[in-house]
């Protein structure tokens, strides 16, 4: 016989699901952050935009919509390549007795000029890397950057505001002191600091390469608010009758923290932790401009816009613009998702 | 306020002495003799136990004395105060302008609430906001700057006036473009919670148009969030500009903040850091206490 007053609780889970699809915003935004992630899955898997850091253009090439377009600079470097014929020092130069036999050892080494293109589907860099590659590795890049941060911030932020707002008194005092200490410090200068930190101490090298300096650089500074709203939380939770309840039978407090209560406070962490990510974005990208982001080998968003400002004082547009783009989207995006997310997580809300 | 003063001075100093580089070794290069290392470790307190250069440490602070740059020799103090005019000069009026502005504009669209041009104005605030600053600056130097020629591309004289007039006004329009949409969004915010209170249903009960409703009862309501946001934002007129300094070579502290962590010039960053965590501290109370003045309700404790 089927079951026609179906009487048991709709799972939380699937009733976000079925709340997030039926907002229309919710949904475009949710396809565009999912259509992004793939992107990503597919540029760390080396299927997209592998060879990003290959000279695949000439200098500046153009887009492929703009192919007609004057390109000095390429042009110019041809010019110069032809005339590189450097005037005889022999008689002067110390190492000229070793000049033929460097000779013959080019002799054996092929290098081999690939063929370089005069237009790339949306034009190249300086060096003639494709921008359109380029833009889909950074965007892998500081979204992971601003995943990664945004994650450990909030299990700081998470563990943290447990702590204080589950056991109160004297736990609660100490993590409060951690906590103005951190907040009264501007963040600017806590990033600054600590990059100036991990750049020139014992641990620079640990951290040479890699994304772990930014990411560390963000956890550290960004898990106050999250403390703050768990704490809060957490204080209203801890003796609540499903709690007490919880206790009566022999949970743990580890099990009552983390078992009972920390799934009914997810809804505010979830939150939380996707505001964080869109402002860690915008701080990496920023850091990575000022060379205290991402290593120079890699490439993000960042490290984009800051070869984009010369680039646009003679006329090359489109690495400024393939970033401002790809990077516009996803953020917006990603704050619509949000934003229907907070509304799907508390319908009491509005 | 004293425990998290003393907890801001034990973290810059822990960072720095047990995360941070071996100071004899930044400040001597790579090629000294171990004669150098072993005196620049003297000159600095380094060969004693690290209670001691704690107190230093302190004695640094109190005294306002970090003695001098470790890459420039400057004196840190005067450092810090030849470089505090440019960058009030800039951060001033971005959060004057920033402000009055988004306070109407927040006041007309809480006003059409729901309808179009709400809608309309939201979503290019979230749009504008996923920009990042940096683009708008890059864009808005070279259009302005560079391009139409408005505006000087970049620099900074000895005189106020002048800076204000001349160098100040590309900087300050696009940090207010920018700083525009959030505050909007969140001032919106702040007025749409008070128009649920009982004593917006009251004026309308008693025949009240709309827009006086919103000017004369909400406004001074509203206010007091917005003065929470403002103290906010205080501590950021010290160093929040620091991109704009970047970018039009303005000789400010956040510019001079760059400059320390790029060069290693460990001095620098700490006496600023401590010492604009102090002001942070000062500013919140002052805005504390500011709000028992605006509404009595608030209780301190």
């Amino acid at each position: 016989m089927a079951a026609i007053l179906d009487l048991t609780p709709e799972n939380a889970w699937s009733a976000l699901w079925r709340r997030l699809r039926e907002d229309r915003a919710g949904a475009v935004s949710l396809g565009i952050v999912a259509a992004y992630l793939f992107m990503i899955l597919f540029a760390a898997a080396g299927i997209l935009a592998r060879g990003w850091s290959q000279e695949v253009g000439v200098p500046y090439a153009n887009p492929g919509f703009l192919g007609e377009r004057p390109n000095l600079e390429a042009a110019l470097r041809k010019k110069t390549e032809r005339k590189g014929v450097a005037p005889d020092l022999s008689k002067v130069d110390p190492l000229a007795p070793k000049y033929s036999e460097w000779e013959r050892r080019t002799q054996a080494l092929r290098t081999v000029e690939p063929e370089r293109a005069m237009t790339l589907p949306w034009g190249g860099d300086r060096w003639g890397h494709d921008v359109l590659a380029k833009a889909i590795k950074g965007s892998q890049v500081s979204i992971a950057v601003g995943v990664a941060a945004a994650l450990c911030a909030s299990v700081i932020g998470t563990l943290l505001g447990a702590f204080a707002g589950f056991y109160g008194r004297w736990v609660n005092d100490v993590l409060e002191w951690l906590y103005n200490v951190f907040t009264s410090i501007p963040s600017i200068l806590l990033i600054f600091s600590l990059a100036a930190v991990l750049r020139s101490g014992p641990f620079a090298n640990w951290f040479a390469s890699g994304i772990w300096t930014v990411v560390i650089i963000l956890a550290v500074t960004g898990w106050t608010g999250m403390y703050r709203l768990v704490r809060a939380e957490y204080m209203k939770h801890r003796s609540r009758e499903y709690v007490l309840a919880a206790q009566a039978i022999g949970a743990s407090a580890t099990s009552r923290m983390f078992v009972h209560i920390l799934p009914n406070v997810s809804h505010v962490i979830l939150v939380q932790l996707s505001l964080l990510v869109v402002a860690f974005i915008k701080v990496e990208v920023i850091l990575s401009f000022l060379g205290l982001g991402v290593p120079v080998d890699m490439v993000s968003w960042g490290t984009m816009l800051s070869e984009a400002q010369t680039e646009l004082v003679i006329g090359k547009w489109w690495q400024l613009a393939a970033a401002t783009v790809f990077m516009a989207i996803f953020l917006t995006a990603f704050s619509m998702l949000t934003d229907s997310l907070r509304d799907a997580l508390d319908p009491k809300l509005r | 306020m004293v425990p998290t003063l003393a907890g801001v001075i034990l973290l810059v100093f822990l960072l720095f002495k047990f995360f941070g580089g071996d100071p004899s070794q930044i400040l001597a290069g790579q090629v000294a003799s171990a004669e150098q290392i072993d005196a620049i470790r003297r000159e600095l307190g380094l060969d004693r136990p690290w209670y001691v250069q704690l107190g230093i440490f302190l004695r640094e602070i109190l005294t306002f004395d970090f003695g001098k740059s470790w890459m420039t020799r400057e004196q840190v103090s005067d450092i810090f105060l030849t470089r505090l005019p440019a960058t009030l000069t800039i951060t001033v009026p971005i959060l004057l302008l920033e402000v009055a502005l988004a306070i109407p504009i927040a006041m007309l669209v809480a006003y059409y609430r729901g309808r179009l041009l709400d809608r309309v104005i939201m979503a290019v605030c979230v749009a504008a906001m996923s920009i990042s600053f940096l683009v708008y600056i890059i864009v808005g130097q070279y259009l302005l700057g560079f391009e139409l020629g408005w505006f000087p591309v970049q620099g900074w004289s000895d005189d106020f006036w002048r800076n204000l007039v001349v160098y100040a006004p590309l900087p300050v329009l696009l940090a207010t473009l920018v700083s525009l949409a959030p505050q909007t969004r969140l001032y919106r915010s702040f007025f749409l919670d008070e128009t649920k209170n009982d004593y917006v249903r009251t004026a309308r009960a008693k025949g009240l148009s709309e827009p006086a409703i919103l000017r004369r009862h909400v406004l001074p309501n509203a206010l007091v969030p917005v003065l929470t946001n403002v103290s906010l934002l205080l501590p950021g007129v010290f160093v929040g500009s620091f991109l704009l300094e970047i970018f039009f070579s303005i000789p400010g502290l956040g510019r001079e903040i760059y400059i320390a962590v790029n060069r290693s010039d460990y001095p620098v960053i700490q006496a600023f850091t401590v010492y604009l965590a102090v002001l942070t501290m000062f500013i919140n109370l002052g805005a504390d206490i500011l709000y028992r003045v605006v509404d009595p309700r608030i209780q301190l404790r």
